[in-house]
């Protein structure tokens, strides 16, 4: 078309960005890449095509790494890591430092190798992805400069396996990487074998950013190579993003073998319009939630929920935008959607839609003719059953449904197994932060979707996997507290005497559920003896009905999650003091059930005691925090109740161990079914009668006994458990953690180490009974 | 390329077609009549504002036009532009030189190397004063817009807004870019905004009427969404940002309310009401990122000089420098071309 003709017809043209640099430093390697190990480059040896999905053509040849070129990469990172780990966190800090600002001085030949190789739009590689890369590594030079001073307590974990999906690779590289190596870890990351490229550009930058060899290595390949990762044993901690299949695979394969795990995984993320919203801007956020990245966004807003008297509107001109969507070369500066990652993606996408029912809308934007293209697409009219409406679909294909009031909002945001984000739009403040905290999921974003940020914490809940990448919170997934433990030995309980000292009076324990004292389903009970063969009672063998009726119990307490942290205060207050008026006949039952002294026991009570009035003290006191993230709005890290959490408490110190427990829990709001110590149980029984005297709701406490080796895969493999921690003495972690992949829930176990009781460890508990909801709330008016 | 807005110029439709060498279906857009005030509506309607801010700040990056599509699209905004002179100072030999500008905005070598024929901008723009000379120097060939009701305040009687309204049509102006009373806006009087539009609009008669809301004034975008509903409900024909004399003018969030009230209007009537950002439009590529902006948000309708205009003076020279550039591949200078 000449001039004129455009004049008439006003037509986008062509607005190409320029490969040429990029495919330069491609054949500066001779389109061959080995891994970088130790600060160089290994041979290139066997070798798949990575391609252009927008075009198909091959990019270049990558590395598959063996289990050998595993083994040297960890090598490699455990050979720096001590150094590096020593250095002071000014040194680390500069390295950091030295990359962010490589990386912004390379911004271009990033990302322009990020959209050959993924088939995003460059736009969104040049404004989005780049620059996010850039702040999370300014950021984490801040935290390396900072650990000494704000983080005295937490050591590195050492070496880290990183396992990265194509949906960003290099924003993922800088999530993993930046993080890790600046509180003092090394790492060993696989790039997803579609997206090895600008992985390995930033193994070349390493060099001139001065990182020392070994600190970060990069292994490319496929599965097979991440599972070389995963199951090696000289690996301290695997971070891996990706699929929740993947995930839950990982949980297994890493159970009981003392490996720390974050997991970041998929979604199903609500998108909730409410009928007073800015509708022209929750339109606009849609095309930010579903159509950025081609849908390919873990936490993309894929779900919409709109209210019913608005829906139709809002459809009409939902269908409008999607046509003004530009599809096309991905290198095309004036593209919207670019294409999807790989053939076999595209085929993925294009059979879940072609199984669905509801009304599906195709936007009328041109689709080029090769290529890896699916068109941005409505369904609408699906209801919670289907299956788009639960099941993640990673593309550009948007689901929706309509409500009635806030209340089903909610319930049909929080009816799906996953919990990553959710957005919502609505002009009312009080709306707004009253949906926020009901959402189940790790982010919310009001009015807005898709924003991200270093500083402000980004992670999931339930099977969207647990930890926090970002924020102060992020470096919990890289540390671990400083301090030696021992291992701890199995505790058994004492035997039945050859002669029995039967009491006076026969003492009845039972179970605690749902503020009532229960008999245990299968009817059994075991007598508890003293060391000189005193019959001290029986306590209740629990089962696995048991188990349900506790959980069911403690899902029923929901209350106590929403109460005043001021209430719940003065709950664990009251434990204590009433704890406390009986401290003599606790002390009598310690020194009965564990031979202890009278001075060692009377300690324990007294700790017992003070153990709960600084859980009491902390119920209102573990602030939330406002991030200063860099808009105009704030990002609040939220301290929310995990839920319903299941715990083993410690063997050796039945009374301690339990209000170690039981206090963090119900401070933060939790709902716990705790199992008591095992050769000890009578403390905990006795503990139930402080609990009913202290005001305790029916259901937040529930207190189990019996073998923890037969309740823990009962309690570790409930799907609505969202938490199980062990102190237990007997061998647990293995077990818990492996049937906690059922629903992906947190685990937090001792893998047969010990723990000082004596020491409150507030910061350990208070991480563990909470999760962190990130909310955005940008403003202006 | 036809003119509807100044219901003139069959001189209009040949130039059109010389410059764009084939005709083009004639529009005629039906004109918006005044309908009820539907406070519900306005009441009802929401602004986010941080929200249409980053929709905003997104745009410029989402849309690149290059080559001889950024130089056909300049050439679109040239036809787009109210050449505007408002000062106090305007005289008549100003004013017959803005005008001899509008209709020869572009060197005649520049448009044969792009293959154009001769171009004109939409309109000139002037006060009521300068409306006869303007009138007479573009004899026909260009509408000319006269600024009114008090511009730029709008604070002076009643009556005599109406009376200079009256006067300016009498004078030859085919449009008339009324001021609103931002009071009304900012006390929430949505009946009284409306009937004095309305007023405006009957004053009017024949002559299009652009509904100047002085949006930097009006310190809310909740507020900008209303007062562009209230006064397409009273019948403008087009709505504006600013008189350009605010501190703030034309911007792209401000932009993105109105013209979204506009398709909404458009939705919920089926009239085109059009749209005129003006002040602080002064480079070609900020004229290029509104063109993209109404044709993604409104669709390649509002591309026409009966649906956008750009209020605009310096604007003119940016586009030209950058038309040069484009045909000789040498960056211009200001003084290479014409000045109005």
């Amino acid at each position: 078309m000449n001039v004129p003709e455009i004049f008439e017809t006003m037509e986008y043209g062509p607005a190409p960005e320029s490969r040429a640099e990029a495919l330069d430093w491609i054949a500066g390697h001779k389109g061959r890449f080995g891994h970088y190990i130790g600060g160089a480059w290994t041979k290139p040896g066997k070798a798949f095509e990575t391609r252009n999905p927008a075009t198909g053509e091959v990019l270049a040849k990558i590395a598959q790494g063996s289990g050998k070129d595993v083994d040297a990469a960890v090598a490699a990172a455990r050979k720096a890591q001590k150094a590096w780990g020593q250095r002071p966190g000014h040194d680390r800090a500069r390295v950091l430092y030295a990359l962010a600002r490589i990386v912004q001085k390379q911004s271009r030949l990033f990302a322009v190798l990020e959209s050959l190789d993924n088939g995003k739009p460059i736009r969104e590689a040049r404004d989005i992805d780049i620059p996010l890369v850039a702040r999370h590594f300014y950021y984490h030079a801040g935290m390396a400069q900072l650990q000494e001073s704000e983080l005295p307590h937490r050591a590195p974990l050492g070496v880290c396996g990183q396992i990265i999906p194509w949906n960003f690779p290099l924003l993922m590289l800088a999530w993993k990487i930046a993080p890790a190596i600046a509180m003092g870890n090394t790492v060993v990351l696989k790039p997803a074998e579609y997206t090895s490229l600008t992985a390995l550009l930033f193994a070349d930058i390493c060099r001139e950013a001065g990182v020392p060899p070994g600190v970060i290595n990069i292994v490319t390949g496929d599965g097979a190579t991440g599972a070389a990762i995963v199951e090696h044993p000289d690996i301290d901690k695997i971070a891996f993003t990706g699929s929740t299949e993947v995930g839950r695979r990982i949980r297994e394969a890493t159970a009981g073998i003392g490996k720390a795990l974050t997991l970041e995984l998929g979604g199903k993320s609500p998108y909730i319009v409410f009928d007073d919203a800015d509708l022209d801007s929750a339109i606009e956020g849609l095309v930010d939630a579903i159509w950025f990245n081609q849908g390919q966004v873990c936490c993309a807003g894929s779900r919409l929920l709109v209210q019913e008297g608005i829906a139709e509107t809002f459809y009409v001109r939902l269908r409008a935008r999607m046509d003004k969507l530009r599809m096309g070369d991905p290198l095309d500066k004036c593209i919207d959607v670019g294409a999807v990652v790989d053939p076999v993606q595209l085929k993925t996408i294009t059979d879940l839609v072609a199984g669905s029912g509801g009304e599906v809308y195709r936007a009328a934007t041109d689709i080029p003719a090769t290529g890896c293209y699916y068109p941005p697409t409505l369904i609408t009219g699906l209801s919670p059953a289907d299956r788009l409406m639960q099941e993640e679909i990673f593309g550009p294909v948007l689901v929706g449904t309509t409500f009635r009031t806030p209340a089903e909002a909610v319930a049909l945001a929080n009816n799906t197994r996953y919990g990553l984000a959710a957005t919502l739009w609505t002009e009312n403040v009080n709306l707004a932060l009253d949906i926020a905290p009901k959402l189940a999921a790790g982010v919310v974003w009001v009015n807005a979707t898709n924003l991200f940020d270093a500083a402000a914490g980004f992670g999931g809940v339930r099977e969207s996997g647990f930890g926090r990448e970002g924020g102060w919170e992020g470096l919990l997934a890289y540390t671990r507290p400083k301090g030696q433990s021992k291992a701890l030995a199995k505790i058994a309980p004492y035997p039945a005497p050859e002669e029995a000292d039967a009491p006076a009076m026969d003492r009845t324990a039972k179970l605690y559920i749902g503020g009532k004292q229960a008999r245990p389903d299968g009817g059994y009970s075991d007598a508890v003896w003293s060391n000189s063969g005193k019959l001290l009672g029986h306590a209740a063998r629990a089962n696995r009905k048991d188990v349900r009726n506790a959980v069911e119990a403690a899902r029923g307490a929901a209350a106590w999650s929403k109460t005043t942290a001021h209430l719940r205060a003065q709950i664990v207050y009251y434990l204590g003091e009433n704890l406390s008026a009986r401290t003599g006949e606790f002390a009598d039952r310690l020194r009965d059930l564990t031979g202890a002294t009278k001075a060692k026991a009377e300690a324990e009570v007294d700790a017992a005691v003070t153990r709960l009035f600084t859980w009491a003290a902390w119920a209102d006191k573990h602030d939330s925090r406002a991030k200063p993230v860099p808009m105009r709005g704030v990002a609040l890290a939220m301290n929310e109740p995990v839920g319903v959490i299941g715990a083993f408490a410690a063997d050796e110190a039945p009374l301690l161990g339990l209000v170690s427990v039981v206090g963090p829990a119900l401070a933060m709001g939790n709902r716990l079914v705790v199992v008591a110590s095992e050769p000890y149980p009578l403390a905990a029984t006795d503990f139930y009668q402080i609990a009913e005297t202290s005001d305790v709701p029916p259901g937040v406490l529930n207190i189990l006994t019996g073998p923890h080796a037969e309740l823990a895969p009962q309690l570790a493999g409930h799907m609505d458990v969202d938490a199980v921690w062990s102190f237990s003495s007997s061998d647990l972690s293995g077990t818990i953690e492996r049937e906690s992949a059922g629903n992906l829930k947190r685990t937090w176990v001792n893998h047969g180490q010990d723990r000082d009781w004596t020491d409150a460890a507030a910061g350990e508990f208070l991480g563990a009974a909470t999760e962190i909801k990130t909310v955005w709330v940008p403003y202006g008016e | 390329m036809q003119n509807p807005v100044a219901a003139v110029p069959s001189e209009t439709d040949t130039l059109s077609k010389s410059a764009a060498g084939r005709t083009l279906p004639l529009v005629q857009e039906q004109r918006n009549e005044p309908m009820p005030l539907d406070l519900d509506w306005v009441r009802a309607a929401a602004a986010n504002t941080s929200a249409i801010e980053r929709r905003a700040a997104t745009l410029p990056g989402r849309r690149s036009v290059k080559k001889d599509h950024q130089a056909a699209w300049l050439l679109r905004a040239i036809t787009l532009i109210d050449l505007t002179t408002l000062s106090g100072d305007d005289t008549e030999g100003r004013v017959k030189r803005l005008c001899a500008k509008a209709l020869n905005p572009v060197r005649k070598d520049l448009l044969d190397a792009l293959g154009m024929g001769p171009i004109t901008t939409g309109a000139v723009c002037v006060y009521h004063d300068m409306v006869p000379t303007a009138v007479a120097a573009v004899a026909g060939r260009l509408p000319v817009a006269a600024v009114s009701t008090g511009f730029p305040a709008g604070l002076s009687p009643f009556h005599l807004r109406l009376a200079e309204i009256e006067e300016s049509v009498k004078a030859g102006a085919k449009e008339i870019d009324i001021v609103i009373s931002r009071r009304h806006v900012l006390t929430g009087n949505w009946q009284a905004l409306y009937d004095e539009m309305l007023a405006f609009r009957a004053t009017c008669g024949e002559a299009h009427v652009k509904a100047i809301l002085a949006t930097g004034e009006l310190g809310a975008l909740r507020n900008v969404v209303r007062a562009s509903l209230v006064c397409m409900m009273a019948g403008a024909d087009f709505i504006k940002t600013s008189t350009g004399k605010e501190s703030v003018n034309a911007t792209l969030p401000v932009s993105l309310v109105m013209i979204r009230a506009i398709r909404a209007y458009h939705e919920a009537t089926g009239i085109r009401v059009g749209y005129k950002p003006a002040g602080g439009i002064s480079r070609a590529k900020d004229a290029l990122t509104y063109l993209a902006m109404m044709k993604d948000e409104l669709g390649d309708r509002w591309l026409k000089p009966d649906l956008f205009r750009f209020g605009a003076s310096s604007l003119l020279g940016d586009i030209e420098r950058q038309l040069e550039h484009h045909v000789t591949g040498r960056y211009s200078a200001s003084y290479r071309h014409g000045m109005a």
